[in-house]
C-alpha cells in the first residue's frame, strides 16, 4: 500500500485505475516565412477554427454544468478574437517574418506574464487561460489534436495540471476523480470537479510516480489522501466513507438553492462562522447566505508581533471580496480568557474568564483597536460588511467603539480612501449584562449576535472548561433561553435584528425555540449550513410556537 | 468628445465578462472608447490590455468618447457601466 498525501479541493471518495492524461504536444518550430500575408491568413483561418471549437465547448459545458462554466469558454472566445492580442501577433508575422505558431508562443507567453503579473488572484488565473487559448489556436494550426482517454472503464485521472479545455473535452463517464500534481484551489480543474461533484487532489507533486500507471487508486478528497493497492483495511473503511458521502450528498444537494423558510413561510437566514479566508469556499459550497462571524483572531494568534493594518485589511478584503456582496459580519479581536498571546504581555490573572478579554483589551489599548478598524473601514469598499464588538457590558462602552469608529471615518475621509458609507454595527450579547441591558443596547447598533457559549458560562455561572461541571453546563437551561427571548423582544422593539453565533445555533433540537421566539440569523459551521436547512423546511411554527413559549416561562420548566 | 467618470461597484473589478460584453457594446459605434484609470489608458476595444489595468472595485475610472455618433454612444456606454460594473 502507498499513501501519498495532496491537497484535497473537491469532496468525495473514489476507486478506480489510475490513468495518466495523454498530452499530444505540439512541438514547435521557428522559422522565417516568405510570405508575412499567406502566414496571416493560416493564423486567421486558425483562429476562426478556435473559436468555433470554444463556442461549441462552451454549448457543452452549459449541458454539463451549467453557465458557470460555459462563461469560461466565452471568456476564452473573446480572448482569441481581441483585438491586442491579435495585432500582438500581426506583428511578429508581419514585421519580423515569423511563423504563425511561434508567433502565438510568443504573445501567449508576453500576456501570460502580464496577468501573471498582476496583484489580484482573479487576474493572475486569466494566465493560464491566454496559454490554453493560444494551445488551440497552435492545434489548429499544426493539426494536432488534443488527448483523451483511451480506456474501456472509468478512472482516476491524473496530470500534471488540466487546462480547462482540457477537462471540459473529457469524457465525463470515464472520469471517477482527478490527481494533478500541481494547480490551485480556485483553478478550473478544482472549480469544475467541484461542479460536477467529482473528488479532486492537488499538489501531489512528484510522489505521483509514472509506474502507477494502471494500479488501483482509491482518492478522498476531504482529507487529500491518495492510497495506492490499498490493504483490505484502508479499502472497506474508504469504500463505507464513500457510499455514507453519497447517501448525505444526494439529500443535501437537493436542499441548495432552497430558502431557510418554514412549512408556514417564516424566514431565517442561515450565515457561517469562519476563521479566516481560507473557510470561504466550504461556505459558498454550503450555500449559506452570508459570514455571520469572521473571527478575527487568528490573524493575530498566527504571528509573532501585532499584525499591520494592511495585512488584516487584504485578509478582510479577500473574504468580502469572495462573499461577492454577501454581508460578512467581522468580529473585532477577541482575545483574552482562554485566548492568550504572547507579544500582548497580558498579566496573569486570577479570574481570566471575567478579567481584561476581547473590547475591554481595545478600549484599555486604543491603538489596537485602532489598527484594526481602520482595515476594517478599508476593507468596507468590496463587499457588504458588519463589525460586531465581543464582551459588552455596558451601554459606554458601545458608545466609545462608535466614537472610535467615526475617527476612523472621519480620518479616512480625509486621506481619501474609500469605504463603505452602510457598514452595519453590532455586539455580541455573552454576559448576562448585555441580555438585561438589551433595550438600552439596541438603541446604539444594528444588530445583536448572541454568544451562547459565553452566555451560557456566564448566565448559570459556570466554567465551560471544567469537566466536572458538565451536568450544571448546560445551554439548554430554561435561564438561557429566556435571556435569549428577551433580547430577541427587545431587539426588535428598536428594529435591530438577532443571530446566534454559538455553538447552540446548529443545535436541531433548538431550532424550533429559536424559530417561535423569532431569531433572524443562525450562524454556524458550514457543514451545517444545509442539515439546518432542512430541519427549518420541515418546522410548522404556528404548530410548535405557542406550546414552547409557555414552556420558556412555565415555572414547572426548571430543568 | 464626450466623457464621464464612473467608480467601479463589481467586487471582482473590471473583469473577464463584463470587458467582454462592453467590447461588444462599443463595437455597435464608430467612436473611439478609451477608459483610463491615473496615467494608464487603454482602447476599451482591446480586452486584455483593459483586463491588464487591473481595474478593482473602488476604482474611479474615466471613460472618453470620441467620433461621429458620440452623444448616442456615450449615453449607451454609461448606462452599461452602471448596470454591469
Amino acid at each position: 500500500m502507498i499513501l501519498i498525501q495532496g491537497k484535497g479541493v473537491s469532496n468525495g471518495v473514489a476507486i478506480g485505475p489510475l490513468y495518466y492524461y495523454q498530452r499530444a504536444k505540439a512541438t514547435i518550430t521557428r522559422y522565417e516565412v516568405a510570405d508575412a500575408e499567406a502566414e496571416w491568413n493560416r493564423f486567421k483561418d486558425a483562429q476562426a477554427k478556435a473559436i468555433e471549437q470554444l463556442g461549441e465547448l462552451a454549448e457543452k459545458a452549459r449541458e454539463e454544468a451549467g453557465d458557470e462554466a460555459a462563461l469560461l469558454f466565452e471568456t476564452h472566445q473573446m480572448m482569441a478574437e481581441d483585438m491586442e492580442y491579435e495585432e500582438a501577433i500581426q506583428t511578429a508575422i508581419q514585421d519580423t517574418l515569423l511563423n504563425a505558431e511561434a508567433a502565438v508562443t510568443d504573445t501567449a507567453a508576453q500576456f501570460a506574464e502580464m496577468f501573471a503579473a498582476m496583484e489580484d488572484p482573479y487576474f493572475q488565473a486569466r494566465a493560464a487561460d491566454v496559454k490554453d487559448v493560444s494551445s488551440r489556436i497552435i492545434a489548429a494550426l499544426t493539426g494536432v489534436v488534443q488527448g483523451g482517454i483511451n480506456s474501456p472503464v472509468p478512472v482516476i485521472l491524473a496530470a500534471d495540471d488540466l487546462a480547462p479545455s482540457e477537462t471540459v473535452q473529457l469524457d465525463k463517464s470515464k472520469i471517477l476523480g482527478f490527481v494533478t500534481e500541481g494547480g490551485s484551489g480556485s483553478s478550473h480543474t478544482a472549480i469544475l470537479a467541484r461542479t460536477m461533484g467529482i473528488p479532486a487532489i492537488i499538489g501531489v507533486g512528484d510522489q505521483l510516480k509514472p509506474e502507477y500507471e494502471g494500479k488501483e487508486v482509491i482518492i478522498d478528497g476531504g482529507t487529500g489522501n491518495v492510497t495506492i493497492d490499498a490493504d483490505e483495511d484502508a479499502k472497506a473503511h474508504l469504500l463505507k466513507k464513500m457510499e455514507e458521502q453519497q447517501k448525505m450528498r444526494e439529500m443535501l444537494e437537493a436542499l441548495k438553492g432552497q430558502p431557510n423558510e418554514t412549512l408556514d413561510g417564516q424566514k431565517i437566514k442561515v450565515y457561517c462562522n469562519i476563521g479566516g479566508p481560507d473557510d470561504v469556499p466550504a461556505v459558498l459550497s454550503n450555500d449559506a447566505g452570508g459570514v455571520g462571524l469572521f473571527r478575527s483572531e487568528f490573524l493575530y494568534l498566527n504571528c509573532d508581533d501585532f499584525p499591520s493594518e494592511d495585512v488584516q485589511f487584504e485578509a478582510y478584503k479577500k473574504v468580502l471580496a469572495d462573499m461577492g456582496g454577501r454581508e460578512v459580519v467581522i468580529r473585532t479581536l477577541d482575545i483574552g480568557a482562554d485566548k492568550q498571546i504572547g507579544y500582548f504581555n497580558l498579566p496573569k490573572e486570577e479570574n481570566p474568564a471575567l478579567g481584561n478579554r476581547a473590547l475591554r483589551i481595545c478600549l484599555n489599548r486604543p491603538e489596537i483597536f485602532h489598527t484594526q478598524l481602520r482595515a476594517l473601514f478599508r476593507a468596507s469598499a468590496f463587499g457588504r460588511l458588519g463589525i460586531m464588538f465581543p464582551m459588552v457590558t455596558s451601554v459606554w462602552e458601545v458608545k466609545e467603539a462608535k466614537k472610535m469608529c467615526d475617527r476612523v471615518r472621519d480620518e479616512l475621509t480625509k486621506e481619501g480612501i474609500p469605504f463603505s458609507e452602510d457598514v452595519e454595527i453590532g455586539i455580541m450579547i455573552e454576559t448576562p449584562a448585555a441580555v438585561l441591558m438589551s433595550d438600552r443596547l439596541a438603541k446604539e447598533v444594528d444588530f445583536f449576535s448572541c454568544g451562547t457559549n459565553d452566555l451560557t458560562q456566564y448566565t448559570l455561572a459556570c466554567d465551560r472548561q471544567n469537566a466536572d461541571l458538565g451536568r450544571f453546563y448546560n445551554p439548554h437551561h430554561p435561564a438561557v433561553l429566556r435571556a435569549l427571548k428577551m433580547v430577541c423582544d427587545n431587539a426588535h422593539k428598536n428594529g435591530v435584528w438577532v443571530g446566534i453565533c454559538g455553538e447552540l445555533g446548529a443545535d436541531l433540537e433548538l431550532t424550533e425555540t429559536f424559530l417561535s421566539i423569532g431569531i433572524d440569523e443562525l450562524s454556524v459551521s458550514p457543514r451545517s449550513v444545509l442539515p439546518l436547512r432542512q430541519k427549518i423546511r420541515e418546522t410548522d411554527v404556528s404548530q410548535v410556537k405557542e406550546k414552547l413559549l409557555a414552556d420558556l416561562l412555565s415555572d414547572e420548566n426548571t430543568i | 468628445m464626450k466623457s464621464f467618470e464612473y467608480t467601479i461597484t463589481d467586487p471582482v473589478g473590471i473583469h473577464a465578462r463584463p470587458a467582454g460584453i462592453l467590447v461588444k457594446e462599443i463595437k455597435k459605434y464608430a467612436s473611439t472608447v478609451t477608459v483610463s484609470k491615473g496615467e494608464k489608458e487603454v482602447n476599451a476595444l482591446k480586452l486584455m490590455a483593459l483586463m491588464g489595468m487591473g481595474i478593482k472595485q473602488g476604482d474611479t475610472v474615466k471613460v472618453t468618447i470620441e467620433g461621429a455618433d458620440e452623444d448616442v454612444a456615450a449615453a449607451a456606454i454609461e448606462e452599461f457601466f452602471k448596470a454591469n460594473l
